[in-house]
């Protein structure tokens, strides 16, 4: 116990502590990660317009999702807000904030990609037999496109829950925090507590992210027949 | 049909507005960071932003709260014990303005790398986060009066005790950490003596307790938990460098609360309340051979 530093988890309520900082992390991830899935399927529609402006402005939104750390644009939202137009916005929404503009974007970029990649014969036929636009995007081309889509966004969303230990940086008590907080409260005393309390992070993340995964096999294989 | 476009269309311009929004704040930012003064509009920018953002002192009270930034895993500065409440030496300082001001108090977990930014945006009142004061430092925040000392300080084995600089020959290696002050210092001033660089705190730790280098230079506080806590190590020079001192800030130009902390860590220092504080909290780690040289009471010379 002492060798793997886990003794440290068992003192006070730090086991306690540890599970709120993830309760933290993931009520953070779940919201972000429902606004990214939801606004992402339209954005991704958006983007396969041919219309000029559209393209233009999902380029752009693209390129700042693709070119700007996640860091700094929670440092942007916390703190530039405040300095450029006065508006004081919490850590944990800034935090929802910036992991939904960053999901938007990507899972808008996924959906382009599946829309995209059913062969347009398929549309000609659907049209051809007199269906509306509407329904051809409901029962031939998004059925299919959403299965293409399982396992990128599945990626998405477990690289959007890792990426909540970022928040730390503006000052949201998340997992990770909770868990510095903790070896260093116990430097003297276990300096083994690294190892278990980073392992034991390892762990939670694993938990959270795991079933995810599960899920996304389970609806692939559900879906492939 | 209208419908969705109509939709589509609002979805449309809000993304565009949150990228004009975003960017526009990333070139205002990163401007006044860079050079506050280099153009009128960011100068301008800056003076209105720091004109409104904190909170004076009637506001504090009237609130009944005052946010304070400590970091929370700087043991033992600031910490976060087993129950979850926060402690420390910088934590004791904290509680007590809290408790004469009248006001509870809301901590927020900082990092050093932040500490500025929320006093310039004013989403904290005071940081007492082990803030070191500096030139570059105080042209951006307002530094109360001082509650400790920090400098560099120089470890070396019991065997071959290095009590100056000058003891250091041609062929010895002494250990830094990339990136501290004591690196800086060192290749300034003394650019003859050879150094041994690690990037981590633990490799340079191990290397020097496997005999590697006769002496380790860091900040004194780091130097002197280090040989408190192993065997066959002393601290043979103390102080070194220029002397720095740690003290809270505030945002610039809230000089009603800077007035007002001054006064009260006066009072504070008369009763001895940083040997005290010192005591409950930094004793176990520094010992008390370091108490007067580490302790700063304001007013108290």
């Amino acid at each position: 116990m002492e060798l793997l530093g886990l003794d440290v988890l068992f003192k006070g309520s730090n086991a306690m502590r540890l599970l709120q900082g993830l309760g933290v992390a993931v009520e953070i991830s779940v919201i972000s990660v429902v606004i990214s899935l939801v606004l992402g399927m339209l954005f991704g529609v958006f983007m396969t317009w041919k219309n000029p402006v559209a393209r233009v402005i999902s380029r752009i939104y693209l390129e700042i999702v693709r070119i700007m750390p996640q860091l700094v644009l929670l440092f942007i939202v916390f703190f530039g807000a405040t300095r450029a137009l006065n508006i004081n916005i919490s850590a944990e929404l800034s935090s929802i904030i910036v992991f939904s503009f960053w999901g938007v974007g990507e899972m808008g970029d996924l959906v382009r990609g599946s829309l995209e990649s059913i062969p347009v014969h398929q549309y000609e036929s659907a049209a051809a037999l007199g269906m509306t636009k509407g329904q051809i995007y409901y029962h031939v081309v998004i059925p299919q496109a959403v299965r293409r889509l399982i396992p990128m966004s599945i990626n998405l969303v477990t690289r959007m829950i890792k990426t909540t230990s970022l928040i730390l940086m503006i000052g949201v008590v998340e997992v990770m925090k909770v868990g510095q907080q903790i070896i260093e409260a116990n430097r003297m005393a276990s300096p083994n507590a690294v190892f278990g309390i980073y392992g034991t992070i390892l762990l939670l993340y694993f938990l959270v992210c795991w079933p995810i995964s599960m899920l996304a096999r389970h609806l692939e294989k559900k879906w492939s027949n | 049909m209208k419908k969705r476009v109509i939709g589509i269309a609002a979805l449309v311009a809000a993304f565009a507005l949150a990228a004009f929004v975003l960017t526009g704040c990333g070139g205002s930012s990163s401007s006044a960071s860079a050079s506050a003064s280099a153009s009128g509009e960011s100068a301008a920018a800056s003076a209105e932003a720091s004109g409104g953002v904190f909170r004076t002192l009637d506001e504090i009270k009237d609130s009944g709260k005052i946010i304070i930034g400590v970091f929370s895993d700087k043991h033992p500065f600031g910490y976060v014990d087993e129950g979850g409440e926060y402690a420390g030496y910088d934590v004791e300082l904290a509680n007590r303005l809290a408790k004469d001001l009248g006001v509870e108090v809301e901590y927020v977990s900082t990092e050093a790398a932040n500490r500025v930014e929320y006093l310039e945006t004013g989403k904290v009142d005071v940081i007492l986060a082990n803030f070191t004061v500096t030139a570059e430092r105080a042209e951006k925040v307002d530094f109360c009066d001082a509650y400790m000392n920090v400098a560099l300080g120089v470890v070396s084995h019991k065997d071959n005790v290095i009590t100056d600089l000058s003891q250091i020959g041609e062929g010895d290696e002494v250990i830094v950490i990339t990136g501290t002050t004591a690196e800086t210092y060192l290749t300034e001033n003394n650019p003859e003596i050879a150094l041994k660089k690690f990037e981590t705190y633990a490799n340079a730790k191990t290397a020097f307790e496997n005999k590697e280098g006769v002496a380790w230079a860091n900040d004194n506080t780091e130097v002197i938990a280090f040989a408190n806590g192993a065997e066959g190590f002393t601290v043979g020079i103390e102080e070194l460098g220029s002397l720095d001192t740690i003290a809270p800030a505030v945002s610039k130009g809230n000089t009603e609360l800077l007035e007002w902390i001054n006064e009260d860590m006066e009072k504070l220092g008369a009763e001895k309340f940083f040997h005290a504080a010192y005591e409950k909290t930094l004793l176990e780690v520094y010992g008390a051979d370091y108490e007067d040289t580490l302790v700063v009471e304001p007013g108290q010379k």
